[in-house]
């Protein structure tokens, strides 16, 4: 199973007397880009905090590259290769756009400025580099989760609804950088509610309802799907 | 030189050293240290015990004091920088409470009537001893700006930037949170310890209650705000500053007003000028140049 890069095998996580997910199990492979959909307090989010570090999953287990990672802390697993960009944008408000970029290229792929004007570029932010982060539109704050995520140099990209709240021509500029990125040779999750976007992007779709996934295949089939329409496509 | 001059000069120098310390962990990462107090008085402690038990010299006494300060900011940071926030914040208020009662009851150091240090009259190269003690302050304050202010320009300090801007998105961007907040609770409790250290030999006599004053929490913090958080030299700016007047206001006013002092200080910048004197500099300068 070289291929596989993550394996997440009857992961559950519950909050007090909430079960969030209830025993997730998926598996991406090197290279693929995978869709994550279901609607609001389905456990999306919840279960890429798993995977990132952020949240501490109660039981199962989390394999990156073959590597039990659940007991790591975030850092390390971005160290590994997992790199993520936040649904609301967290920005190092105090430093600026190419600032933000150093502490992932210092602390774990050991870049410099060069690098970072370079991801700045293909990101579509380099006229930006000396400005304040917290002096950016909506959609340069986007660019910038995930030209942060970019200079940890990941091998798993995953971007958290980083096109919410976008206009259409934003959304298709930030699908042509992650499918850009993706050719690029980096694995990405995508976690979307904009199904145009996540059906154009996705080789492989799962969807999650209560905490478990209730359908999992082609963007095809996902929409074609009974349970998914009745859960989350409201047809 | 008068004599006086030293005298007080050590104590602005010993602000420089505490405002210094508190920086690196409440202006640089954005945990605030309200127990300045504890970690001066661990170190005084920690040299008085060492001095009267085994007549250790100076330098080791201030070594041994920054090593105990050093030690309960690994601990208190061990027990609450897993937690984000405010509880580090209300650890260090309850350390200073517990452990100013503990020496309350330490007869060893004189308990709750104070012990009288007996110092030298001179010093090898100085007359008075105030005066050599003005000197070793200065040198202590020399290594905590330089401490200060190479942690602010490496790769550390913008590592506790970015904890401080969002501790999440830090973490996810490498940055070993934990240990690095760590590390600085044990640098910024360090230096505070290495300040305490000389204070019995300073006045000759220690006792609980000035020791583990509030004044130096409300200074340490003040001190920072006023100068400027962001930069090294906020805080030795702040600290010469209401320093300096602090003496002034005590020997002609009273020593009552001074405390009154930075209270009305304080107020005004934190609503005035939260960036401080160095914000006040910096949008000055910019609008002179536009």
């Amino acid at each position: 199973m070289d291929q596989e890069l993550l394996q997440v095998k009857n992961v559950s996580k519950r909050f007090g007397g909430f079960t969030a997910l209830d025993g997730v199990s998926v598996a991406v492979a090197r290279g693929e880009r995978f869709g994550l959909i279901g609607p609001n307090g389905s456990g999306k989010t919840t279960l890429i905090n798993c995977i990132s570090g952020v949240l501490a999953n109660d039981g199962g287990s989390i394999r990156f590259g073959g590597e039990e990672i659940s007991a790591l802390p975030a850092y390390q697993r971005t160290r590994r290769g997992i790199a993520r960009s936040f649904q609301i944008p967290r920005p190092f408000h105090s430093m600026s756009v190419l600032e933000n970029l150093l502490v992932p290229l210092e602390y774990v792929s050991g870049g410099r400025d060069e690098q970072a004007h370079e991801i700045l570029k293909q990101i579509g932010l380099a006229d930006k580099a000396q400005t304040l982060s917290n002096q950016l539109s909506q959609v340069e704050l986007r660019k910038l989760e995930l030209a942060r995520a970019m200079a940890a140099r990941p091998q798993l990209l995953i971007s958290d609804e980083a096109m919410a709240g976008l206009s259409s021509n934003e959304v298709s500029e930030v699908l042509e950088i992650l499918l850009r990125l993706n050719a690029s040779g980096i694995t990405v999750i995508m976690i979307e509610h904009i199904m145009q976007a996540v059906m154009k992007f996705s080789q492989r779709v799962v969807c999650l309802d209560a905490g478990r996934i209730i359908c999992e295949g082609t963007p095809a089939h996902i929409v074609a799907d009974k349970d998914v329409q009745r859960a989350y496509l409201g047809a | 030189m008068n004599e006086y001059f030293f005298f007080a000069g050590y104590v602005v120098l010993q602000y420089v050293v505490l405002a210094t310390a508190w920086n690196i962990l409440g202006g640089y990462a954005g945990y605030v240290n309200f127990g300045t107090g504890a970690f001066f008085a661990v170190g005084a402690y920690t040299a008085v015990a060492l001095y009267k038990a085994y007549a250790l010299p100076l330098g080791l006494q201030i070594l041994a004091g920054a090593a105990a300060s050093a030690l309960l900011g690994f601990g208190v940071g061990l027990l609450t920088l897993r937690l984000r926030g405010i509880f580090f914040s209300i650890a260090t208020i309850a350390v200073a409470i517990v452990l100013e009662t503990v020496v309350l009851n330490w007869h060893y150091v004189g308990g709750a009537k104070g012990l009288p240090t007996l110092r030298p009259a001179s010093a090898t190269f100085f007359d008075s001893y105030t005066v050599w003690l003005f000197f070793v302050m200065a040198a202590i304050a020399v290594v905590a700006v330089g401490a200060a202010r190479y942690i602010e320009t490496s790769w550390i300090g913008r590592g506790l930037r970015a904890i401080r801007d969002n501790e999440g998105a830090a973490e996810c961007s490498g940055v070993p949170t934990l240990k690095l907040k760590l590390a600085a609770a044990a640098l910024s409790g360090g230096l505070m310890g290495a300040a305490g250290a000389p204070y019995a030999q300073y006045l000759s006599f220690i006792e609980p209650s000035s020791t583990f004053s509030l004044n130096y929490a409300i200074n340490a913090l003040a001190m920072p705000i006023i100068g400027g958080m962001g930069h090294w030299i906020g805080p030795v700016i702040g600290a010469v500053l209401l320093g300096t007047v602090q003496q002034v206001v005590t020997v002609t006013v009273s020593s009552e007003v001074n405390v009154l002092v930075v209270g009305v200080l304080l107020v005004v910048f934190v609503v005035a000028a939260p960036e401080g004197i160095l914000g006040l500099l910096k949008k000055w300068t910019r609008n002179f140049y536009r």
